[in-house]
């Protein structure tokens, strides 16, 4: 099955062993996006990796780039202005809920729920108009730096941001009422794809996968970074570890960020959104153009790159799927030795197999949509 | 638990085969000898009062100027949120260790791409194949003295410059 599949949302390949529609066995083929980011990110200086981290998961790209500019300034030992790091949650947020708007609208249209999946990316059209009016682009947005972010956020965004969620929280009671308790939709999620705790603990599982399972385990409340320990939000879990645990769960994920957002929106104060540190921030282009030592910090930054001190950081973010690594290796100067990611939807996808086994071929479409395996991320 | 005295622990339990023990960085991280690195992991795994359940990454690191391949285990207990890294030193040419799978399942894709970017060996892996890579692909691109293939299947992998194309 695959490599281009229509309901394989990413290009993969199944290699399954049948017995008439009976999955006997199952050997998934990744790696057909595989474009080198480890070793792109080798050849660049610490800020032109920014880009790159964009292209992994591409349906929450926020959150790459807020993990990747964490990991680097825990390496440089700085801290990021109260607002900035208010922003960044707010944005994190607004990307989670676009990623599983995703997964679960296009999970319910391939199982024949089409109005659900046309309703869930209405929503996130909203929530990804938003983005675009602050970060100028829809996917490919680049918008953190490192030691702070592009620009600060519109002046009426709060206003922009309700009324988004309004109409996505009619939006998704409407799907609520045509798939929770729809009896096709159920059937073909309930019961299918069960891992229990052990194996997902096993195969290293996080994210809705393992929350669906019955863990209390999110990188949010673990090993809270940014404000997100000055922050009221529940951690939703499932019983059963089923497709349809995972897809409330996700669902459930949603409000919770939307929660999220309205109180940081609340809480946010007024300030600078960048470091004042010549070294690691670029001057504005004011000082650039009047002034020598504007000048030259814009020309060290771009020509060097930040000097980042030798040494070694594994920083992880809650992602749309799971626990987002960065595993950052400086021997000092401006070019990283090695960038590592945990991918979360990679080792999702090592799982794969064990959820499949003994189910039948049409099992595979709800169970890999509740993956929600991005090829960006999986394959790097 | 602190890192030191997880260190400690190890370093009573299994006496000369760990060692290196780095408490002030960011993330504590101690060296493992590369026979012993299963049976100190099952050990990490099982003892109630460490439990490391999860094997958060699994990833080499390609040191030429020391001649030598680090394989790095990031290892996170859920029941009593603590973290520690493990670091295993592995000659350049021809590194070989064991594979950690039969504690860890995650383990097996991990491995398979450490072996299909910097050619480690995991000796008693199940399916060591390359993931990320064709099968046929030649090398190891993350090691730093890789050089790529000219062409592959026939397509030529380097590109001239778009000047030049203008100019011609």
């Amino acid at each position: 099955m695959g490599p281009s599949h229509p309901a394989t949302h990413g290009t993969i390949k199944f290699d399954l062993k049948l017995e008439g529609e009976k999955i006997l066995d199952c050997d998934v083929v990744v790696g057909y996006l595989h474009r080198g980011f480890a070793k792109m990110c080798e050849q660049v200086t610490w800020t032109q990796v920014i880009p790159y981290t964009d292209r992994l998961n591409y349906v929450s790209p926020l959150i790459n780039n807020v993990g990747y500019a964490l990991a680097v300034e825990k390496l440089l030992g700085v801290e990021t202005p109260a607002r900035c790091q208010f922003i960044r949650v707010i944005m994190s947020e607004l990307s989670r809920i676009t990623d599983h708007l995703t997964c679960c609208g296009m999970a319910a249209s391939e199982l024949g729920a089409i109005t659900v999946g046309f309703y869930l990316i209405e929503a996130r059209e909203l929530l990804i108009r938003i983005i675009e009016v602050v970060t100028g682009a829809r996917l490919t947005i680049s918008y953190t730096r490192i030691g702070g972010v592009k620009h600060d956020l519109p002046p009426d965004f709060a206003e922009q941001v309700t009324k988004a969620f309004r109409k996505s929280r009619q939006l998704l009671a409407d799907c609520d009422r045509l798939l929770s308790r729809n009896r096709i939709f159920i059937d073909r999620m309930s019961g299918l794809g069960v891992l229990s705790q052990e194996t997902a603990i096993a195969y290293g599982l996080t994210g809705p996968i393992l929350r669906s399972t019955g863990v209390s385990y999110d990188v949010r409340k673990a090993e809270p970074y940014l404000v997100y320990d000055q922050l009221d939000f529940e951690i939703p879990i499932g019983t059963k570890g089923d497709n349809y645990d995972r897809f409330i769960c996700r669902m459930l994920e949603i409000e919770q960020s939307m929660r999220i957002v309205e109180q940081a929106l609340k809480k946010i104060p007024l300030g600078p959104v960048s470091l004042d540190d010549p070294h690691v921030v670029l001057p504005e282009k004011e000082k650039v153009y009047n002034s020598i030592e504007g000048l030259m910090h814009h020309f060290k930054i771009i020509m060097e790159g930040i000097q980042v001190p030798a040494g070694e950081v594994y920083l992880a973010v809650e992602g749309g799927n799971g626990e987002l690594g960065f595993y950052i290796v400086s021997n000092g100067g401006g070019k990283p030795y090695r960038v590592r990611v945990r991918p979360p939807c990679f080792i999702a996808m090592s799982a794969f197999r064990e959820m499949i086994k003994g189910s039948m071929i049409a099992d595979i479409i709800p169970t890999f949509g509740m993956i929600n395996m991005i090829g960006g991320e999986c394959d790097r | 638990m602190e890192a030191k005295e997880i260190y400690g622990k190890l370093e009573r339990k299994f006496a000369g085969k760990v060692s290196g023990f780095q408490g002030d960085v960011m993330d504590p991280n101690l060296r493992v000898d590369p026979q012993a690195v299963v049976e100190v992991c099952r050990y990490l795994r099982d003892e109630p009062d460490l439990k490391f359940e999860i094997l958060s990454d699994l990833t080499g690191l390609d040191l030429p100027k020391e001649n030598k391949i680090q394989v790095v285990y990031h290892i996170y207990s859920y029941s009593h949120r603590h973290q520690i890294v493990l670091k295993v030193d592995l000659p350049r040419e021809n590194p070989q260790l064991s594979t950690m799978e039969g504690v860890w399942k995650v383990a097996n894709w991990l491995e398979r791409e450490a072996f299909d970017l910097f050619g480690i060996v995991f000796e008693g892996h199940t399916d060591l194949r390359r993931i990320l890579l064709p099968e046929d692909w030649v090398g190891h691109p993350l090691r730093k003295d890789y050089v790529e293939q000219e062409e592959y299947d026939g397509i030529s992998t380097q590109r001239a410059p778009l000047v030049e194309k203008l100019l011609r």
